[in-house]
């Protein structure tokens, strides 16, 4: 079997928040390209995930913004330097290749290797919330999924869904045509999602395709990881409920994941580095954000901005040993002014 | 002012609390497990707590937006609250609640 072929790179951002973002472009003027991976579909990082909408009053000479305007803000800023996005992805390895060079694998079955890596993940990665019912890992992968991969797999299944934002309610509707039995269990009856989403799911239990329990679940019944029925707790009491799959919807959480396990030291799931370079334990890799650690840390995201800085100038011998790094202003350096496209017109 | 709060081991902690300051920042600050992701802003559902009784009555009422929140955390009661949507005050002196389960 042939070996795939890593793509090569300057820089492998892991992280495509607001810190990884602004990493393209301090880069980017030291003319370094960079491929961004993230598992979240699009990037942002918490900005866009846990408040779009939400004002940010603490970006130096930008008094007010939301998460969202942020990162189109930073994106627009990045795109003269022509970022890969790999989104959706969730790095799975980090090692050395005979080159000297770190290679990256996601669990997408993406390839990429690169001298340099800049772990810029914040929290660590969005995840999946898992409910804290009792035993319920028995049936992860098996009974309980946090995901949707393959609607056939659901095919003639009695499924549950828990949850009241989009992800439950689209889910309820896409796998109605394919599921035996398709209920939703929800704490009230209002829903925070699509209207669209919404109006379909009640006309889908007006028509009798689809029911709705009033409640919550409290407790997990089954065998072998086969689920056979979940107890529900509604107003009036507990009721059993009969179902083999169930699919729980609460959000995401930040954990570590994988980076835990890249060989670099660790302080308290932080990154330690040093507040000149910004390196990690090992030569090449780097982390800027709040995912690092050192005395005086801020968790703010102007000082992942200064981090992502000076990490570009301790970075740059490693990707093109052979130049000398110079220090040039946006304002005054026409170099960094035909990169950023400024003078083309 | 102080607010007990029981940890997820049935152990109770005085905390001391300054008034203006969001629950969940005296609770985080203390080193009680709260995630508290979002830092305070709504957005998240891990510094859900149960208010006790009688102190439930005394918070101005959840909105929306809290609410909607509450969808994300497991085992809503009708004592449910975001602790970064409480706000102390000088009402609150004596202030009782226990933290929620928290997801894995």
């Amino acid at each position: 079997m042939m070996e795939k072929t890593p793509v090569r790179t300057d820089v492998i951002i892991v992280g495509a928040g607001p810190v990884g973002l602004f990493a393209v472009f301090e880069l980017g003027l030291l003319n370094l390209k960079c491929h961004l991976i993230d598992i979240l579909d699009r990037p942002g990082g918490q900005c866009t995930e846990l408040f779009p909408q939400k004002p940010i009053y603490d970006i130096p000479g930008i008094p007010n913004c939301t998460g969202q305007e942020l990162t189109d803000r930073l994106l627009e800023q990045g795109k003269p330097f022509n970022p890969v996005f790999h989104c959706s992805e969730m790095v799975t390895q980090l090692e050395k290749n005979s080159d000297d060079h770190w290679q990256v694998t996601t669990d997408y079955g993406t390839l990429l290797e690169a001298p340099v890596v800049v772990i810029a993940a914040g929290g660590g990665s969005f995840m999946p919330k898992k409910p804290p019912i009792k035993d319920i890992e028995d049936y992860e992968g098996t009974s309980v999924f946090y995901a949707v991969r393959d609607m056939d797999q659901f095919r003639g299944k009695n499924i549950l869904i828990a949850g009241g934002g989009d992800s439950a309610l689209d889910w309820v509707n896409n796998l109605q045509s394919v599921a035996k039995n398709i209920g939703l269990v929800h704490r009230r009856k209002v829903f925070r999602a699509a209207p669209d989403s919404v109006n379909k799911f009640i006309s889908m239990t007006d028509e009798g395709k689809a029911k709705f329990h009033l409640g919550q679940i409290a407790a997990l019944h089954g065998n072998n990881g086969q689920l056979e029925g979940v107890t529900l707790k509604c107003e009036d009491g507990e009721i059993f409920q009969d179902c083999d799959i169930l699919l729980p919807f609460f959000g995401l959480t930040m954990k570590l994941g994988p980076i835990a396990d890249f060989g670099l030291n660790l302080h308290e799931n932080l990154i330690p580095v040093d507040t000149a370079r910004f390196e990690t334990s090992q030569k090449g890799i780097f982390a800027i954000g709040d995912i690092n650690h050192y005395p005086g840390k801020l968790k703010l995201i102007l000082s992942g901005f200064h981090e992502a800085a000076l990490m570009s100038h301790a970075a740059f011998p490693y990707i093109k040993p052979d130049e000398k790094l110079r220090f040039q202003y946006t304002t005054s350096s026409s170099n960094l002014q035909n990169a950023l496209g400024i003078n083309k017109k | 002012m102080r607010i007990f709060i029981t940890d997820r081991e049935n152990k109770e902690h005085e905390l001391v609390a300054e008034e203006g300051r969001r629950m969940m920042e005296i609770i985080r600050d203390a080193g009680l497990p709260v995630k508290a992701e979002c830092g305070g802003c709504c957005a998240c559902a891990t510094c859900h707590v149960y208010v006790l009784e009688d102190w439930f009555t005394k918070l101005t009422e959840a909105d929306e937006e809290e609410l909607d929140m509450l969808d994300m955390a497991f085992d809503v009661r009708d004592q449910s609250r975001l602790s970064c949507q409480i706000i102390m005050s000088d009402a609150l002196d004596g202030f009782k609640a226990t933290l929620a389960p928290d997801y894995d």
